[in-house]
């Protein structure tokens, strides 16, 4: 088994992923998965990829459901979720205490879960312990992999200071994904998390997870505006057909 | 140090070594344009050894800032996709068949030449030369107009003329991609019909700026999917009544007086008189002084006067006496007159639109507080069009973007025409807040451009005189024979769809089959899938394709050459196929002559370059076509001597072809020196100064020039200057379209060019010059009790315009398309989810699997389009979900109505009868539930098989292994 860190990171790096303007679109996933094919976890495979049972590994997957009734946010009666889902980076990861092997680990540093492949012999055990769903097993290279934060480009020197960012974060059009230090309380990351009340998921379990998500914001008003308003008849000032028209024009 | 922090900074240490943090990305880096669908965002490439590494957003870029969408990133697997043809290919077995041989460049080429050189010296219009949704429209359409043949069109009479036709004959621009919302200042959106469109990453970035900044954002969809899916409120209005909708909330807006009358007087037609003289051959037509100026009546001199003088004192409400006696209106009072009627109050189009009277009521009270309450001031002084001095900006933050919903009904360019009234009269036109015009828009409303093709136009061995498409303002820019029967092979500028600004492509297969107006010998098609999803009717579409005449034993459309990139459904249907480059092998050009890439800040366009060698036999299908026109002699493309004009093929013909002296493919760096911006003489090196700043030119407009473009005098100064306008007059925007009028006086029976009695009633029902709502089975008779449901489609953000399915990270998001339907519906037919349905139309049945939702119009079933594909088409296994759980709606819906007794027993396209765009939203069906036996979709067709050359599909893929070896 594997050991965690002796004591939290001095950086806390994730995501923070907004639900209220995710609009399902994959371009994080699918750039997410080009950025990674070619990448730390090189490759991602893709199996029968033009056939009937095509399937591929995938670090980051939008789901898409409906929820009925009052959820918050903007409509009453129900609302469509677009929910993307990658790993969590918890500071309590059980994916790495039942790592047999010490593929897997979390970084010392920032507290990325990283799978060393050289040292996974495929055992599937950290799947079966994350409670997110967030593992992806190569069944072609008999490996586990999984969402890096984009190790090798956070920190990579080859890339302008700008785009030291995640794949996804940088790819996103509506600017729903967000990257820092959770540890710094003026990280983009952390005031978003304090000024939309972020939340992370499944706490009751306990794990720490550093992702947070963004719930839908309340429904944006016009004026104080209650239901059912609607507009008074315009005074007949002038008398006749378009008397409120009571003035001269000028072009 | 303490020991634990210590022992931490040991296991820091350590992880440092199981990780390289900065390995090499890419040891070549190219810029170029998306081209994975029709919003063109530039893109940084990155190569290794010469092979596809990554591909990202151009942060630099004006369209996308950095972002790109799932097909954008998915553009690795499209340029690797098995489907990708390799050779030309001559058709060996019967058409449809999908059995070829591979032919060399020259074989091909000369066969081609050896069926279009023949009809060009007898009759041009025998060849009909229609192209996709390439974008390449300033030299196909020039092309075609060299050969000298009318019939050449691309996608847009299938895809979006009534949002380009109603907008430039209104606002003199478009939503389409023509124009956005000012999503900065924007207090309160309205979205009609847009699932992922046009646009779609400027869209989407701007919806989170509008949410950032607490804006409302109204989506009014069927559907809820997407964009609509983090709307502050989703009004599932009924497919084809947005129309009715809009003008309750126009009715509401004049019955509370909640309009902007100074923008009215000041850059609206709203103060023009009208004439009203029933019976006379003017009447309704704008009452004109000696010098053809528009009259409007000045209430402090009290005289009629020219509209278009400046500092008058514009009435807009009182019928007067003309200068000749008879009675004059304003067009304001006219359409108070007609949208305060009570058939317009939310009361009375409630049941039709779906929603309550209660929420039209509370949207119309919500634009009047965001346009009135909450008006933006920019403090930016600004001239306007008559040269005075205005210190502010001053808008009202009401914006309204609309698209596919509403452009492909029926009644889609009335209803289009409704929502810019509605922007109109809210004085939310190009202002801080509002909907702002992309640069070179606007222009005139309409342009002046007028369509060649007439008669006397055509002529053997001799170029068309004009372009073929363009903007009537009347009958006699129609393209009609003496007879009035149509000029065009797809009736395009005919009686059947006066304004078919973009062609009518959707009618080329079935007027050729049936050899309406004449036969045609060759049909030339480019990026058309027009055997599968980009035709109506697809299961009949092919039968014509391939049906022979009788007697003869000759096909009925005799040649079908096609030229494609990729092992599509329609390359069967042909008999000769150019096979085509990936837009990551060519050079390419997104034209301000054609579809340009600006925003509302500044006029842009952009280039493609290669950034991968072509190691397959195939050519860019720009130079292929350039290669014919040369070997035809035609004249633009050959000097004196016979020569090729432009011998450095497409790259030649993008720096030194000149339309008109001075205007060019590209704008930037334009003249010897590449000083010149807009116009200027060709220069040989513009293309690597394009390449030099990442692919695309963008000149960002002055403050004082970003606002009020069409009255602005430092904007239209510039848009002169750049050639975007002949003029600098201002652009006044028309709430009554004179042209409607025009065409409903000739079908009154005024003037010497009628129309035949069978067009005179639809002429005079549907050319309203104010716009109108009718319900599309107006024009398409369906009758509502046999078929209760709506049926629509929408492209998915993952998959939109992306050219197939064939690519294999994308098809993994969309497998297969399931037929969705609502809970009342489910449990009115006793379907389960997960179960099977058949969905009749008049025309036809097809059987799909369901997926309950909640998010849809009651009276709405739905599906993702385009996701089905044909067995064995796109190098796809025969038996992939594509082709086995994928359907398209297309099947069930008709390309031509029933026979109508009133037309003579003639046909005419399902289409808005005005500009001819195809109408395949109003497609009505019932359903009823299927047995689950067979669990594939129907119709079934036969599985096509591959062509020669096309290398066999892998059944793994390792993408990017090699590069992670080299870690």
């Amino acid at each position: 088994m594997t050991s965690l860190p002796k004591s939290p990171s001095p950086k806390r790096l994730g995501l923070v992923i907004d639900l209220d303007t995710c609009v399902g679109c994959h371009a994080c996933a699918v750039n997410c998965k080009e950025w990674n094919t070619a990448g730390y976890h090189a490759p991602l495979p893709d199996t029968d990829p033009y056939g009937k049972d095509v399937d591929g590994v995938w670090l980051n997957r939008v789901h898409g459901f409906e929820t009925t009734g009052d959820t918050g946010g903007n409509n009453k009666d129900g609302r469509t979720v677009y929910f993307p889902r990658s790993c969590l980076h918890c500071e309590d990861a059980p994916c790495v205490t039942v790592c047999p092997t010490g593929a897997s680990y979390k970084r010392t540093e920032d507290g990325i879960v990283l799978v060393e492949e050289d040292k996974c012999i495929g055992c599937k055990l950290c799947s079966w312990a994350c409670p997110y769903g967030a593992r992806e097993f190569d069944s072609d290279g008999g490996v586990m992999k999984k969402c890096t934060l984009c190790i090798d480009r956070i920190y990579n020197e080859n890339l302008d200071a700008d785009e030291r960012q995640p794949a996804c974060v940088n790819a996103c059009p509506a600017r729903a994904r967000h990257f820092g230090d959770f540890n710094d309380p003026n990280s983009a990351v952390a005031k978003l998390t304090a000024a939309r009340g972020g939340v992370e998921l499944m706490p009751e379990l306990g794990l720490k997870p550093t992702n947070r998500y963004l719930p839908p914001r309340p429904a944006a008003t016009v004026g104080a505006m209650a239901d059912g308003a609607s507009l008074d008849d315009a005074p007949t000032t002038g008398g006749g057909f378009l008397g409120w028209i009571d003035r001269t024009l000028s072009r | 140090m303490t020991i634990a922090e210590d022992a931490a900074g040991a296991d820091a240490a350590k992880d440092a070594e199981r990780v390289d943090l900065s390995p090499e990305v890419s040891d070549e880096i190219k810029y170029t344009t998306c081209y994975m669908c029709a919003c063109r965002c530039g893109i940084k490439v990155h190569l290794r050894d010469g092979e596809l590494r990554y591909i990202e957003g151009n942060k630099n870029h004006p369209v996308n800032r950095g972002v790109l969408c799932a097909k954008g990133s998915a553009g690795i697997m499209q340029h690797h996709s098995p489907a990708r043809l390799s050779q030309p290919l001559l058709r060996v077995g019967e058409r449809g068949s999908g059995e070829f041989k591979a032919i060399e460049w020259e074989e091909a080429l000369e066969l081609a030449i050896s069926w279009l050189a023949p009809i060009r010296a007898e009759d041009p219009r025998k060849l009909a030369f229609f192209t996709g949704r390439d974008q390449s429209q300033a030299l196909t359409g020039w092309w075609a107009s060299q050969f000298g043949t009318p019939n050449h069109a691309a996608h847009g009479g299938f895809c979006s003329v009534n949002m380009a036709a109603a907008g430039l004959y209104s606002i003199g621009g478009s939503f389409w991609e023509f124009g956005e919302p000012d999503w900065e200042h924007c207090r309160y959106f309205m979205m009609f019909g847009v699932a992922e469109d046009h646009d779609s990453n400027p869209i989407k970035t701007g919806l989170a700026k509008l949410k950032e900044n607490g804006a409302k954002y109204v989506a009014v969809n069927p559907v809820r999917t997407g964009y609509a899916a983090i709307a502050d409120q989703w009004l599932a209005v009924t497919p084809g009544s947005d129309g009715l909708l809009v003008l309750a909330l126009v009715h509401e807006l004049l019955r509370a007086g909640k309009v902007d009358l100074d923008y009215l007087a000041r850059y609206t037609n709203a103060p023009w008189l009208v004439i009203e003289d029933p019976g006379a051959d003017d009447d309704g037509l704008f009452a004109r002084d000696g010098d053809g100026n528009p009259l409007c009546w000045d209430s402090t001199r009290n005289a009629a006067v020219n509209a278009l003088e400046a500092d008058i004192a514009p009435s807009l409400k009182d019928r007067v006496t003309l200068p000749d006696g008879r009675a004059g209106v304003p067009v304001f009072h006219l359409l108070a007159e007609r949208y305060l009627d009570g058939q317009y109050g939310p009361d009375a189009v409630a049941d039709q639109t779906g929603l309550s009277a209660e929420t039209i009521r509370t949207i119309a009270a919500e634009l009047a507080h965001a346009a009135f309450e909450e008006e933006v001031v920019l403090d930016i002084p600004w001239t306007d069009w008559a040269g005075r001095r205005q210190e502010q900006m001053i808008g009202r933050p009401v914006a309204i973007h609309a698209m596919r919903g509403i452009s492909a009904h029926a009644n889609g360019f009335q209803t289009c025409r409704s929502l810019h009234l509605l922007q109109m009269l809210l004085g939310s036109i190009d202002v801080p807040g509002g909907f702002r015009y992309k640069p070179p828009f606007p222009k005139p409303a309409p342009p002046g451009l007028k369509p060649a093709g007439k008669p006397g136009d055509v002529v053997p061995g001799t170029p068309l005189g004009g372009p073929p498409l363009g903007f009537p303002q009347g009958p006699e820019d129609l393209l009609v024979e003496a007879d009035g029967g149509p000029c065009r092979i797809d009736h395009a500028f005919s009686w059947e769809a006066p304004m078919s600004a973009h062609g009518m492509m959707h009618t080329v297969i079935a007027n050729a089959h049936r050899g309406d107006p004449y036969p045609v010998d060759t049909l030339f098609m480019y990026m058309a899938n027009m055997a599968w999803n980009s035709s109506m009717n697809t299961t009949e579409t092919m039968a014509m394709l391939t049906d022979k005449d009788p007697d003869s034993g000759e096909y009925k459309i005799p040649h079908i050459i096609y030229a494609d990139a990729f092992y599509s459904e329609t390359v069967a249907y042909a008999d000769l196929i150019f096979p085509d480059t990936t837009y990551l092998e060519r050079w390419d050009c997104v034209s301000m002559l054609d579809r340009p890439i600006s925003n509302a800040d500044g006029p842009a366009d952009a280039i493609r370059q290669p950034v991968l060698e072509t190691l397959r036999d195939v050519r860019p299908f720009q130079d292929v076509l350039l290669d014919l026109g040369v070997r035809l002699g035609l004249p633009g493309l050959v000097d004196d001597t016979g020569a090729a004009r432009y011998p450095g093929g497409y790259p030649d013909y993008l720096a030194n072809h000149e339309r008109a002296p001075g205007v060019g493919s590209l704008a930037g760096w334009r003249g010897a020196d590449g000083e010149d911006h807009g116009t200027g003489a060709p220069n040989p090196n513009q293309l690597d100064r394009y390449i030099e700043n990442e692919c695309f030119w963008y000149d960002e407009l002055a403050p004082e020039a970003r606002y009020f473009k069409h009255g602005n005098r430092a904007y239209l100064d510039y848009a002169v200057k750049m050639g975007f306008i002949g003029h600098g007059d201002p652009i006044v925007l028309q709430l009554y379209t004179e042209a409607l009028q025009r065409f409903r006086l000739a079908a009154r029976g005024v003037g010497e060019l009628q129309p035949p009695d069978k067009h005179r009633k639809r002429i005079e029902r549907f050319f309203d010059p104010l716009p109108i709502w009718y319900p599309p089975s107006a024009v398409d008779g369906t009758a509502a009790e046999d078929y209760p449901l709506h049926a629509i489609s929408q492209r998915p953000a993952a998959m939109y315009h992306s050219w197939g399915s064939q690519n294999a990270w994308l098809r993994q998001i969309h497998t297969a398309n399931r037929l969705y339907i609502s809970e009342a519906v489910a449990k009115e037919q006793g379907i389960e989810d997960d179960g099977w349905a058949y969905l009749e139309s008049r025309h036809g049945r097809i059987k799909a699997q369901v997926r309950i939702m909640a998010g849809v119009n009651d009276h709405t079933v739905w599906t993702w389009n385009a996701i089905g594909k044909r067995s064995g088409a796109w190098n796809l296994a025969a038996d992939a979900p594509e082709a086995q759980k994928g359907f398209l709606l297309n099947h069930l819906i008709e390309d031509l109505l029933p026979p109508d007794s009133q037309n003579g027993g003639g046909r005419l396209a399902n289409a808005d009868p005005i500009t001819g765009q195809a109408a395949w939203f109003d497609l009505r069906v019932r359903i009823s539930k299927a047995p689950a036996d067979a669990a594939i979709t129907e119709p079934e067709f036969k599985t096509l098989p591959l062509p020669p050359g096309v290398r066999p599909r892998p059944t793994i893929l390792r993408y990017g292994a090699r590069f992670g070896e080299d870690r």
